[in-house]
């Protein structure tokens, strides 16, 4: 850095073009490192983003519902993959059609295939995502880990309902079906 | 004055044979190692590509097979699984490679490195040795690169087949061996590097302007340097905190984007978009500088609307950080956000066609003469509209529906960047060839290079919008029948385009045999910027008297 400013001898910014450029090299630095951080921060803050706005099918946790039932029919159709490092079989529940604020409950049914205890856990979603933010669940085993001892089958009950202010959403007027997917996953997979 | 200068020179004078240049801290020495090395690297990215179109030449396995086999030792079915890997694996090698070790290295390392100082005064960058490091750092990245091309991939096969984008789950799960780990470390090497460069640029900018060369007097090219560092300032530290957060998910058990952890894939593509859609303005903003210049020098005319220039590139900066979901409406964004990204993007055709129609402008009355610089300057501006025009249908996410990831953007994207910036490259590459090296090029091999390559680099592209629109997928090693006769079209094509590489290659050492001397200006009066004033090629350390600009 000093090397060059000899040259700039006869130049109006000669006395401290040294110290100058390094401040512009630091504060260039610090916006890097800010930067970096921001990118770390988004993670924290896309999980919330998608919690409150119900952004790619994210679902919301709810007491009861407080906005009525109103007179629109729709089929919610339910739907369960397993990971491939799980060794379980699972069956969604069968299709209910009911009118939009109904609490219902339905039930999953797992089994663990192995011989061995598996503890396994599951994420979920709503399509389409923007019905997300109406589908409101009051109790759900994927709030839970589960543990199924060799050769179990348990049945995993889901009480939910529709949000009745969906019928407010421009997009979903077309819309008859709402589908909830499950996908499971050994808990312990990413350590193994 | 003199005395102060003459102890200057004493006090590292003037290193000679290999010194001179791993140890440069000379700005034109350490451009001109830039431009070769992205000569190097673009040969061996091009090559990677000629093996695929040689491969999309006719539907079935024919090349890739044998191939695995010869490279890998691969057997029977294995060979062929093999060769479907290593397909991905050029795929993604072709792209990271030229982007990240051709086009930015010739563009921002080059070019800009040999005239920004010069441009605006200056005796040299301001952080001379950093200016060193950002440069050596490509070999070691480089290396590392191609290193990963030898390593596990997925389970019994090789390389890094994950695309330019490293998308998650692909590179985590699908590919436990550590060739996508020599592929993100590279990147991380790669980016280090452009970061080192960008603190360099803008300091050097900022501070080290000449007395009365006020921002408002820069020079276009010093202008779109300044933008794009800008640009890579604030979208690689995204990048290298999206890939070490891969880093961290395969190697040290994190779920940044893994669902059963509680991660989210989707938020690497946000990440990742965040930082490679600006990623695309870095690689075509410096050719935006260089195309003004040219098209200025050789037209006899001031470039139309300087201001409008300069905020066209601001806007183009800005605006090009606020698109990026557009790479992603088939994710699942809700419509009032494909709305708006619809939108925003359709936004930058207007900056864009502002800088477009103020060449044109340029060009409206001059005194035009079609030398070489020219004829790459106006093939530039023909085929990067095209690019431009495509990406405004790509833009309608109704439209992205059915041409996402088809070999419509193959060609939309192949029109702004291997027409586009690599067209920039050529034309800046002939217009300072005669600056850098002091000796002229042959004209007529020149002008022979521009119409074999715009004439192939066409008949590669245009035919792949024909096989997008009809469905093609990009990322596959075969295709159905149906699609036989412009894959064809397509590969005839690269071999035109392979021929002007060699006619490039052949006018350079024609160019170092012949030895013509330049001159200080081969162009005449429309050449008004500050490294015209100087020598070809210029002293080893120039304006140690510092120009003043009126």
């Amino acid at each position: 850095m000093s090397t060059i400013s000899p040259t700039f001898s006869n130049s109006p910014a000669s006395n401290d073009s040294g110290r100058s450029n390094l401040r512009t090299a630091l504060i260039c630095a610090g916006v890097f490192f800010g930067m970096v951080g921001v990118s770390f921060a988004a993670v924290p803050l896309y999980r919330l983003f998608c919690q409150i706005t119900g952004y790619a099918g994210t679902t919301q946790v709810s007491e009861g519902n407080v906005n009525g039932i109103i007179d629109r029919e729709m089929s919610v159709r339910f739907d369960a993959t397993v990971s491939s490092a799980l060794d379980w079989t699972v069956v969604p529940a069968k299709t209910v059609t009911d009118r939009v604020g109904e609490v219902r409950v339905v039930t999953y049914r797992a089994t663990n295939n192995s011989d061995v205890p598996i503890t396994g856990t599951a994420s979920f979603n709503v399509a389409p995502s923007i019905a997300g933010a109406y589908f409101n669940k009051i109790e759900c085993f994927c709030f839970t880990e589960q543990t199924l001892a060799p050769g179990e089958s348990v049945e995993m009950p889901i009480t939910f309902f529709l949000d009745p202010e969906l019928d407010k959403v421009r997009e979903l007027d077309t819309v008859t079906d709402i589908t909830l997917s499950y996908t499971f996953y050994a808990s312990d997979s990413r350590s193994s | 004055m003199a005395d102060a200068n003459s102890k200057h020179v004493d006090a590292h004078g003037h290193p000679t044979g290999w010194r001179r240049y791993v140890y440069s801290t000379n700005h034109k020495d350490i451009g001109t190692m830039y431009l070769f090395f992205a000569i190097f690297a673009g040969v061996i990215g091009g090559v990677l590509s000629g093996f695929m179109r040689w491969e999309l030449a006719e539907p079935g396995i024919q090349i890739f097979k044998g191939l695995a086999a010869m490279v890998y030792g691969l057997e029977g079915d294995a060979a062929l699984d093999g060769g479907k890997q290593m397909f991905n694996v050029f795929t993604t090698a072709h792209g990271l490679i030229m982007v990240f070790f051709m086009v930015m290295p010739a563009l921002i390392g080059g070019f800009g490195n040999w005239f920004v100082p010069i441009m605006i005064g200056a005796p040299d960058m301001a952080f001379p040795r950093m200016n060193n490091i950002s440069f050596w750092l490509l070999p070691a990245a480089f290396t590392l690169l191609l290193m990963s091309l030898f390593f596990e991939g997925p389970p019994g096969l090789y390389g890094a087949g994950v695309g330019w984008t490293v998308y998650a789950p692909l590179s985590t799960t699908a590919n436990p061996g550590p060739a996508v780990d020599f592929a993100i470390l590279s990147l991380h090497l790669a980016g280090a590097s452009s970061i080192l460069g960008a603190i360099n640029f803008i300091t050097t900018i900022f501070n080290m302007r000449a007395p009365g060369m006020t921002m408002h007097k820069l020079p276009l090219f010093v202008w779109s340097i300044l933008v794009t560092v800008f640009l890579l300032l604030l979208s690689l530290p995204v990048l290298a905190g999206a890939i070490t957060m891969l880093l961290t998910d395969r190697n040290f058990g994190t779920t940044f984007f893994s669902p059963e952890g509680g991660g989210d894939p989707v938020l690497y593509q946000h990440l990742f978009w965040f930082f490679g859609h600006p990623e695309v303005y870095v690689l075509i903003l410096p050719a935006f500088g260089i195309v003004s210049h040219i098209v200025s020098t050789f037209s006899k005319k001031p470039i139309f609307g300087y201001l409008g220039m300069v905020y066209a590139m601001v806007a183009i900066g800005f605006v090009g950080f606020i698109v990026w979901a557009h790479h992603m409406y088939t994710t699942g964004l809700s419509l009032n956000v494909q709305r708006y990204f619809v939108a925003a993007t359709m936004v930058i055709a207007v900056p864009t066609g502002v800088k477009i129609f103020s060449w044109l402008a340029t060009m409206w009355g001059g005194s035009i003469t079609f030398r070489a610089p020219m004829m790459w300057a106006l093939g530039f501006i023909f085929l990067f509209t095209i690019g431009g025009v495509t990406g405004v249908v790509l833009a309608n996410a109704g439209a992205d529906r059915v041409l996402h990831d088809t070999y419509y953007v193959v060609a939309h994207f192949h029109y702004t960047m291997s027409m586009g910036a690599t067209f920039g490259v050529f034309a800046g590459w002939y217009y300072w060839y005669p600056k850098i090296f002091g000796i002229m090029y042959n004209e007529a091999l020149a002008k022979l290079h521009f119409w074999t390559m715009f004439i192939g680099a066409n008949v590669i592209f245009f035919p792949q919008h024909f096989l997008g629109l009809a469905g093609m997928p990009r990322r596959y090693v075969d295709y159905p029948d149906a699609y036989a006769l412009w894959n064809m079209v397509s590969s005839v094509g690269y071999l035109i385009t392979l021929l002007s590489m060699f006619i490039f290659l052949w006018c350079v050492i024609e160019a170092f045999m012949k030895k013509r001397v330049a001159g200080d200006n081969p162009w005449g009066e429309g050449a008004t910027t500050l490294e015209w004033t100087l020598s070809s090629p210029p002293p080893f350390h120039q304006f140690e008297t510092l120009p003043r600009i009126k």
